[in-house]
């Protein structure tokens, strides 16, 4: 099938400002629209940057915007996509060039929640023990791959950069709840800080958005509830 | 413009096997680690099934047992000693996991639960044992974000988007990398005592595969270019469950969990040719059957492939142990695997050969077991070698982290005893002469191109089944393929972001990789493990009882082998 994709470009080597490039893509019906970009920049455009690797959403780096919604690249279908397929950077981060946006300020943040496991008894000879029950809790925030698709689906975001974003407070999550760790207050009193979850209004998009099907805007309650109950102030 | 760095140690590659060795290196030395991608992003992520460690955790596992597993599996090219280090340390690996927060899926008594896996059986191939450690079929992924959850506690360097070209050795000593920043195009020369190579694989060499786009064999490419060999590069693993066309993964952990394939007739063809492990035969072994029964008439519609049943396991089962190739299934063929047939077909998944090294990691540069100071590797760019001719299931994400470690600690002390001088303040930069070249190119070749031949060309004549006229009609191809490469013309000619140029860089880096895999795969005239040669079908233990070295000497392809170590366990008839 021919499909027209209009892509977002931007070379901050030769363009003052950003314009849409379109071209002309003979694909399959169920190529990914990574393939599409692939046959842009392989066949039409070697200029294009953007970046991916794994090709089936788990690696989290081609998290772009297409057809005004977040989505990993080669995890959407052309087929479901239309005639006309629009594809832009991630909206919030700063352009590098063209597909490619400045990712730092996002793992900045993620490292702010102390992303790892803390707990600073003796170490057991073998594992720690762990109910069935106690490790489903948190299942759902381990699958976070950090594309970045929700952070920069979010409204709040967008108006104000200091605010968290819920990726971190996913990962944030993924330790408070996991009853191994032991430093869910310090990473609470953080996210109860003026940048932290109660920027969030619960407008649902950043679940809209995840490619893992992560239940983002629960697990953002879920924080709150937990800042609420303990009493933690930021 | 050069800039000039100084660490005690660099990890080239942030996936499992780097990780591991910048969290033993970081208490003891000034170490950073350098990635063409983000950390996170690397393929270990992608890793599905789970991890074999013997704990015993649901029935009796002895580590003995995962050793004779890990060399039969291996057609017995293993190298004995090695394997049954890592089968060993396998265990401790997986509890200090557990103590960093890998999120395992757990026994209803709350030990790391654990599942069947291809190869791995109790009591030296009596039957099926449950061995692989995972958390649902997202194991690598878990492990990915654990190593990096560490390295950020430890407050490890990295730097991200650096693609590696070359590496420093001065008088017989390496001491360091140099480096392209691909957010400006400037050249960085990374200066160090110790250099761990922990790069990945090299799938992408093929047209079908299981691999990211990223592997490309960069940093293997990159030590043979500097006359380092690299060794048994003709076993090249094939994994038998790839979506068909798209050799997306489907963890073996199916097959664990039950799924079974099935030819046009409906029939468990697996039966017939592994009556004890069935399903759970070594993946090896499992490709050439499913070719063997298109080949005979019995692939689905006649066609070259067959189907995996997934239908008997149940919702339960698909959701909460094999969540995300249900989803893959999903996503890429419109299949509900509940209900309907997967079409699958083998998909490069493993390169088992690499850059030779001892068990500790250090790089050896000849049969004698010589090192190259200061050179390190691990991981599957690193040939150990504890999967000889054919890798078992699990055991990959065994190998980074047991070799990640044990190359680190190697690594601590090597740098705290100085052994080597610092490096030259003027290194060579030749490499900066090909950048240019690339960059400024007047030819009339696209890279693209000419990596669609060479994908299609190995998968056509250098995959499961091989003849001495495919491999050398396949050699004559990349000969003429690496001539093209010489008059490349890329479009983008910046130097911000330039995936355009790094495009045909890795390109460069696979041609010779193919041209390794095919020579190394035409000199070896017999079958063993993923090396099948139809002119020459049988094991022969009297001539090739041994390792491939494989050299380029002034341009031309040289060989010279290495014994297999051989402890317990006398090479046998491998039957499953």
């Amino acid at each position: 099938m021919n499909v027209t994709f209009r892509i977002r470009r931007f070379n901050p080597e030769a363009d003052a400002s950003s314009y849409w490039g379109a071209y002309d893509v003979d694909a399959e019906p169920t190529d990914r629209v990574l393939d599409g970009l692939h046959y842009v920049k392989w066949r039409l455009d070697g200029t294009l940057a953007l970046r991916r690797s794994c090709g089936h959403g788990i690696c989290g780096s081609d998290a772009m915007v297409i057809n005004g919604r977040n989505r990993l690249a080669c995890k959407v279908l052309i087929k479901d996509m239309g005639r006309v397929i629009t594809v832009e950077p991630l909206r919030g981060f700063r352009v590098l060039k063209d597909l490619i946006v400045d990712m730092e300020p996002f793992f900045a943040k993620y490292r702010a929640v102390k992303p790892y496991l803390i707990n600073d008894d003796p170490a057991p000879a073998k594992e720690r023990l762990q109910s069935p029950e106690d490790r489903a809790r948190y299942d759902d925030t381990t699958k976070c791959i950090l594309c970045a698709a929700c952070t920069t689906a979010c409204p709040i975001f967008w108006s104000d950069g200091d605010y968290v974003g819920p990726a971190a407070i996913v990962q944030a999550h993924r330790f408070i709840f996991d009853n191994r760790d032991q430093a869910a207050d310090e990473r609470l009193a953080i996210l109860a800080e003026e940048s932290g979850a109660f920027r969030c209004r619960t407008i649902f998009n950043c679940t809209d958005a995840c490619p893992r099907g992560i239940d983002v805007t629960r697990a953002i309650q879920d924080v709150k509830r937990a800042i609420l109950l303990r009493g933690v102030s930021g | 413009m050069v800039s000039r760095l100084e660490f005690d140690a660099i990890v080239v590659g942030a996936g499992g096997a780097g990780l591991r060795a910048a969290l033993e290196l970081a208490p003891h030395a000034k170490v950073a680690v350098i990635s063409k991608l983000y950390p996170i992003r690397s393929h270990t992520g992608a890793a599905q099934g789970g991890i074999g460690a013997a704990l015993g955790n649901m029935e009796e596992d002895r580590w003995e047992w995962h050793t004779f597993d890990t060399v039969k599996g291996s057609d017995y090219l293993a190298d004995q000693d090695a394997a049954e280090v890592m089968c060993r340390e396998a265990i401790d690996t997986v509890y200090e996991l557990e103590r960093w927060g890998l999120p395992f899926d757990r026994t209803p008594d709350g030990l790391i639960a654990q599942r069947r896996f291809g190869g791995h059986t109790r009591n030296f191939g009596e039957g099926p044992v449950r061995r692989a450690c995972h958390a649902a079929d997202r194991t690598g992924h878990m492990i990915l974000q654990t190593m990096y959850q560490q390295c950020i506690r430890r407050n490890v360097t990295f730097f991200d988007e650096y693609q590696v070209l070359d590496l420093l050795v001065e008088n017989g000593v390496c001491h360091g990398v140099v480096a392209y920043r691909v957010a400006d195009g400037d050249l960085v020369t990374f200066h160090s005592l110790a250099v761990l190579f922990a790069v990945g694989g090299f799938g992408r060499i093929y047209k079908v595969t299981s691999n990211a786009h990223a592997l490309t064999g960069d940093g293997v490419a990159i030590a043979w270019r500097r006359g380092i060999p690299l060794e048994d590069m003709e076993f090249f693993q094939f994994h038998p469950t790839g979506i068909y066309k798209l050799g997306i993964l489907l963890s073996e952990a199916a097959r664990g969990e039950g799924a079974v394939m099935v030819n046009d007739k409906g029939e468990r063809f697996m039966e017939r040719y592994a009556p004890t492990m069935k399903d759970l035969a070594p993946r090896d072994m499992i490709s050439r059957y499913i070719y063997q029964e298109v080949r005979e008439g019995r692939g689905i519609g006649g066609k070259d492939f067959v189907h995996l049943d997934f239908r008997h396991l149940g919702p339960d089962v698909l959701v909460h142990k094999l969540p995300d190739i249900t989803e893959f299934v999903r996503v890429y063929m419109g299949l509900d695997p509940a209900r309907e047939l997967v079409p699958i077909q083998p998909t490069a998944h493993y390169a088992m050969g690499g850059i030779p090294t001892d068990i500790d990691g250090r790089v050896i540069i000849d049969e004698h077991d010589t090192p190259l100071l200061g050179f390190y590797a691990a991981g599957e760019c690193a040939c150990v070698s504890v999967h000889g001719a054919n890798r078992l299931g699990t055991n990959s994400l065994v190998d980074i982290l047991v070799f990640g470690r044990r190359a680190g600690r190697h690594m601590a002390e090597y740098v705290r005893e100085g052994a080597a001088a610092a490096g030259s303040h003027n290194p060579d930069l030749a490499i900066r002469g090909e950048i240019e070249r690339l960059r400024g190119g007047t030819g009339d070749e696209s890279a693209a191109t000419i990596r669609e031949m060479l994908q299609q060309e190995m998968m056509d004549k250098v995959s499961v089944f091989r003849t001495g006229g495919d491999l050398d009609a396949a050699l004559q191809t990349i000969h003429a393929l690496q001539e093209r490469f010489r008059r490349v013309r890329i479009a983008d000619r910046g130097r911000q972001f330039n995936t355009d140029l790094l495009e045909a860089l890795e390109l460069g880096y696979m041609l010779d990789l193919a041209e390794a895999t095919t020579a190394s795969a035409l000199h070896r005239t017999e079958s063993r493990g993923a090396h099948s040669r139809e002119d020459y079908p049988q094991r022969d233990d009297v001539n090739w009882l041994k390792h491939t070295l494989c050299y380029r000497r002034d341009g031309r392809v040289e060989f010279r082998h290495k014994p297999v170590v051989i402890t317990r366990f006398a090479p046998k008839e491998r039957t499953y």
